[in-house]
């Protein structure tokens, strides 16, 4: 009987690179960048690391394999594994470490996913062969383009009008703009106005560029251990890994006509198994944060409702009447989010992590919020219709 | 059978570029340097997408000539172009292969000259193969920017089934053939567009004398006098040539089929086709119709129709004329022909190589969209995998055909970000009736947009091309039909 991760890891150290366009460095320089803070913040040496989980989608160098992160930081000897789970990566790297360490395989483990998408000479996701027979067939959109559909499904199953639609879109990108400005990590750290938002060139409809997050270059990282070690390298209150799910699309979305495009299956079953995971039963009450995958504002609004904090038909409601803000019921994308801090593939899962563990700690700076207990992070690769989703919940020990 | 049931023409289907583009918006182009081509600045011409050629235009025509009716019947396929996007790769068999032709069924390709169409046609007839044949022709006419041609040329397909039986609608009844060395025009291999002499001789010494000689020797041959003719069309030449000819056989004007200059244009091998659609749309039973192709002298062929074609729910050429999404810009034209290489920007640089081997194994999903559907719980699907995508069953699934399916819109967007030589793309999830559900590219959306719920139809094309070694993806998108 499988009894779950919850409080049986702990995180001791977490690094996060500056995120954008970092023009100035390559993907060794980003990783090194998160993995010294988190080295420092965990209070370790580096040969006190027992293995290492690298998260990288798109990193190409010496094949896809971890050898880019043993030779960037210098880990000999000790295995070093390459994950990729589209933009869950970061996650999925996250999921390793804390997994050898609950089983006893190691003492201290390192995550950290990384991506260095300024190289590709062009704005947006490079385009990629999706392999001999679904070159032939499958139709190549745009990453926009394949949430942009979540919009037409969520209007058209609520009938709710474009023009609401657009606005309550739009709110969220704002509300992330917001807190944006207040993280020096970020990416875009500038407040912008609706009417900018609104007016915005289109990028794939009803997304405007401001409906879109930034593409970044950026590397973020946890060091885990259990909690007697955590303890006995004199940690205090500990940040515990109350969850950790995953789930994958096998086609029926995309393949049958069970699926209405008003959702992400995805992230429902995760939410489903990550809350029975952490014991928790009422999200909207319990959560006290929120770091959710707004690749495109649609994406973010039809999440809160897969996640269950606001009911079905009823986030874009929720979203305009500021639920999700700084000061509102569940604060949600507190560091900018995929939106303003960026979105270098490999590295968002574990920058989500990042944040809840600054908040937890009190260590926030101006965009600490008050009391935070437990903190979740929803982490999507792929399209709607076709992808996987990775949640983490992370919160104080015992809570 | 016995020797007088008829040998004819059974079915018939056309297909038109959607796309109309006004002659005067091309005039209007030219106007700094060529103010003459105003004179030819009237009605419009279909022209095609970046994902339309020959074989796709043939494979459209085909499918409404084959509605209501079993590709299983078909014994040989020809397909007649001058415009056949391969030099060495049997395009005839990709056009089956798209039609789910038998593939012990003979394909054949026609090519050299404007009369292949018609040459197809009266071959098909007159050959004593058992079964019947399915002829199209196709052209996707270029023209140098600024020439007459780019005025006149059209874009269009056209197929007939033929064979033997009471079935036959229009019974074959004879064909001339005269053969000179007129060279009214030419293209040599490898030539983008086409070489023309003065057209006073063409009209005066060529389709004067060639046309009303070829078409006096077939009315000889069938013992039938010009006042029994009651449709005739010319293909090839100059605009105004069947006028010309009608005088000379002295036939009233009204029974001229429509030339088809004022809605498409001269559509090269696949234009007496298109008029032979034409007769067959409006003949009454007994009526004899006699079409003629001008190139290196003539080909004709006459026929009588006996009966009406039965309703298939067939587009035939009115309808293709009358489905169109209207263009103003002239400078879409000369992209999607490659007259112009706009700046696509990085996103376009993606190699499209095919692998030649994977195409081979899936050739019946890819080129005949044929899916699968589950031995276990029934459900269609594409594409056919070794799991079913609903119950997971291995090994279950049985072949599918989901191009005539119908199928309406679940979820869609513009992309503006993607490249596309056509922007926005459209595209979305798109449910068929009958369960199976896939991501498809929407082609030829017109001003009134689509929505969750549009209904769909499918059209093969050009899924993207290979700009290193030219073998072009073909696959299926999907167009509204509302």
């Amino acid at each position: 009987m499988a009894t779950g991760i919850k409080d049986k890891v702990a995180i001791i150290g977490m690094g996060c690179s500056r995120f954008g366009e970092r023009w100035d460095c390559g993907a060794e320089q980003l990783v090194t960048e998160a993995f010294s803070e988190a080295l420092a913040d965990a209070g370790i040496e580096r040969a006190q690391i027992g293995a290492a989980w690298y998260g990288s989608a798109m990193e190409r160098s010496v094949g896809n394999s971890a050898i880019p992160l043993s030779t960037a930081l210098r880990l000999e000897g000790i295995p070093v594994t390459r994950v990729e789970n589209m933009c869950a990566t970061g996650t999925e790297a996250l999921r390793g470490a804390t997994y050898a360490v609950a089983s006893g395989a190691v003492d201290i483990a390192l995550a950290i996913g990384a991506e260095k998408l300024k190289d590709s000479g062009f704005g947006g996701l490079p385009v990629m062969g999706k392999g001999t027979l679904n070159d032939l067939w499958m139709l190549y959109g745009s990453a926009p383009a394949g949430f942009a559909q979540l919009a037409a499904g969520y209007r058209s199953k609520y009938r709710i009008s474009r023009e609401d639609l657009k606005q309550a879109i739009g709110r969220v990108s704002w509300k992330s703009h917001q807190n944006g400005a207040k993280n020096p990590k970020a990416h875009l750290r500038k407040a912008v106005e609706m009417e900018t938002i609104l007016n915005a060139p289109m990028i794939a409809e009803p997304l405007g560029v401001f409906d879109c997050c930034g593409v970044s270059d950026g590397a973020a990282c946890a060091i885990v251990t259990t909690p007697e070690i955590a303890r006995s390298l004199g940690h205090r209150d500990l940040v515990t890994i109350k969850a950790l799910a995953l789930s994958a699309s096998a086609g029926r979305e995309w393949g049958t006509d069970q699926w209405d495009g008003s959702y992400v299956q995805n992230t429902r079953n995760a939410a489903k198994a990550a809350y029975k995971e952490a014991g928790i039963t009422d999200p909207r009450k319990e959560l006290s944060a929120l770091e959710v995958h707004d690749c495109f504002s649609i994406t973010e609004l039809v999440t809160m409702e897969d996640l269950g904090v606001s009911q079905d038909g009823e986030a874009w409601r929720d979203v305009l009447d500021g639920v999700f803000d700084a000061d509102g019921k569940i604060p949600c994308q507190i560091d900018g989010g995929l939106k303003c801090f960026g979105h270098p593939i490999g590295a968002s899962g574990l920058r989500m992590v990042y944040e809840h563990y600054l908040q937890l700690q009190g260590r926030a700076g101006a965009r600490q919020l008050k009391n935070p207990q437990l903190g979740l992070s929803h982490n999507l690769g792929g399209v709607p219709y076709n992808g996987v989703c990775g949640i983490s919940i992370v919160g104080l020990e015992g809570r | 059978m016995t020797s007088s049931t008829p040998i004819g023409i059974k079915s018939f289907g056309a297909y038109i570029p959607h796309r109309r583009l006004s002659r005067a918006a091309i005039a209007a182009a030219h106007a700094w340097a060529l103010p003459s081509l105003k004179s030819l600045g009237k009605g419009e011409k279909a022209f095609c997408s970046w994902d339309e050629d020959a074989i796709t235009m043939a494979v459209e025509a085909s499918r409404d000539c084959l509605r209501g009716g079993s590709a299983d019947a078909i014994a040989g396929l020809s397909f007649a172009s001058t415009t056949a996007p391969y030099a060495d790769l049997q395009n005839a068999t990709i056009v089956g292969s798209a039609l789910r032709l038998p593939d012990v069924s003979t394909r054949t390709d026609l090519a050299g000259s404007l009369r292949a169409g018609l040459a197809a046609v009266a071959q098909a007839l007159q050959s004593s193969a058992p079964g019947e044949q399915l002829i199209v022709a196709a052209d996707r006419r270029r023209a140098k920017p600024g020439s007459v041609q780019e005025m006149l040329y059209g874009s269009a397909a056209a197929a007939l089934r033929v064979g033997q039986g009471d079935d036959v609608i229009a019974r074959f009844l004879g064909r001339e053939s005269v053969s000179v060395p007129f060279i009214d025009h030419f293209r040599q291999n490898g030539e983008k567009f086409d070489y023309y002499w003065e057209e006073r001789w063409v009209r005066d010494e060529g389709i004067s004398k060639l046309v009303p000689r070829a078409v006096g020797a077939l009315l000889k041959q069938l013992g039938l006098s010009m006042d029994r003719v009651a449709h005739f069309g010319l293909a090839g030449g100059p605009a105004g040539g069947d006028k010309l000819v009608a005088k000379a056989l002295s036939l009233p004007p009204d029974r001229l089929l429509p030339d088809l200059q004022g809605q498409v244009g001269d559509c090269g091998a696949a234009q007496p086709l298109l008029q032979i659609a034409a007769a067959l749309e409006r003949a009454r039973a007994g009526d004899i119709f006699i079409v003629a192709s001008f190139a290196q002298g003539c080909e004709v062929l006459a026929f009588e129709m006996l009966q009406p074609a039965p309703a298939t729910g067939r587009r035939g050429l009115a309808g293709s004329i009358a489905r169109r999404v209207e263009e103003t810009a002239y400078l879409k034209l000369l992209s999607f022909d490659g007259e112009i290489e706009l700046d696509w920007g990085m996103r376009a640089e993606t190699d499209n190589k095919s692998a030649l081997t994977q195409l081979y194994r899936s050739a019946d999903q890819i080129l005949g969209f044929v899916g699968g559907k589950c031995g276990s719980c029934n459900s269609i699907q594409f594409p056919r995998m070794p799991s079913c995508v609903n119950c997971g069953a291995l090994d279950s699934q049985i072949p599918y055909a989901l191009a005539d399916e119908p199928a309406r819109v679940v979820t869609y967007t513009a992309d503006w970000l993607q490249y596309s030589p056509a922007p926005p793309m459209y595209m979305g999830l798109v449910q068929f009736d009958v369960g199976a559900r896939l991501l498809m590219e929407m082609v030829d959306v017109g001003a009134a947009g689509i929505d969750v719920g549009t209904p769909l139809a499918m059209s093969f094309r050009i899924k993207e091309r290979d700009r290193l070694r030219h073998y072009d993806r073909y696959f299926w998108k999907a167009v509204p039909t509302s």
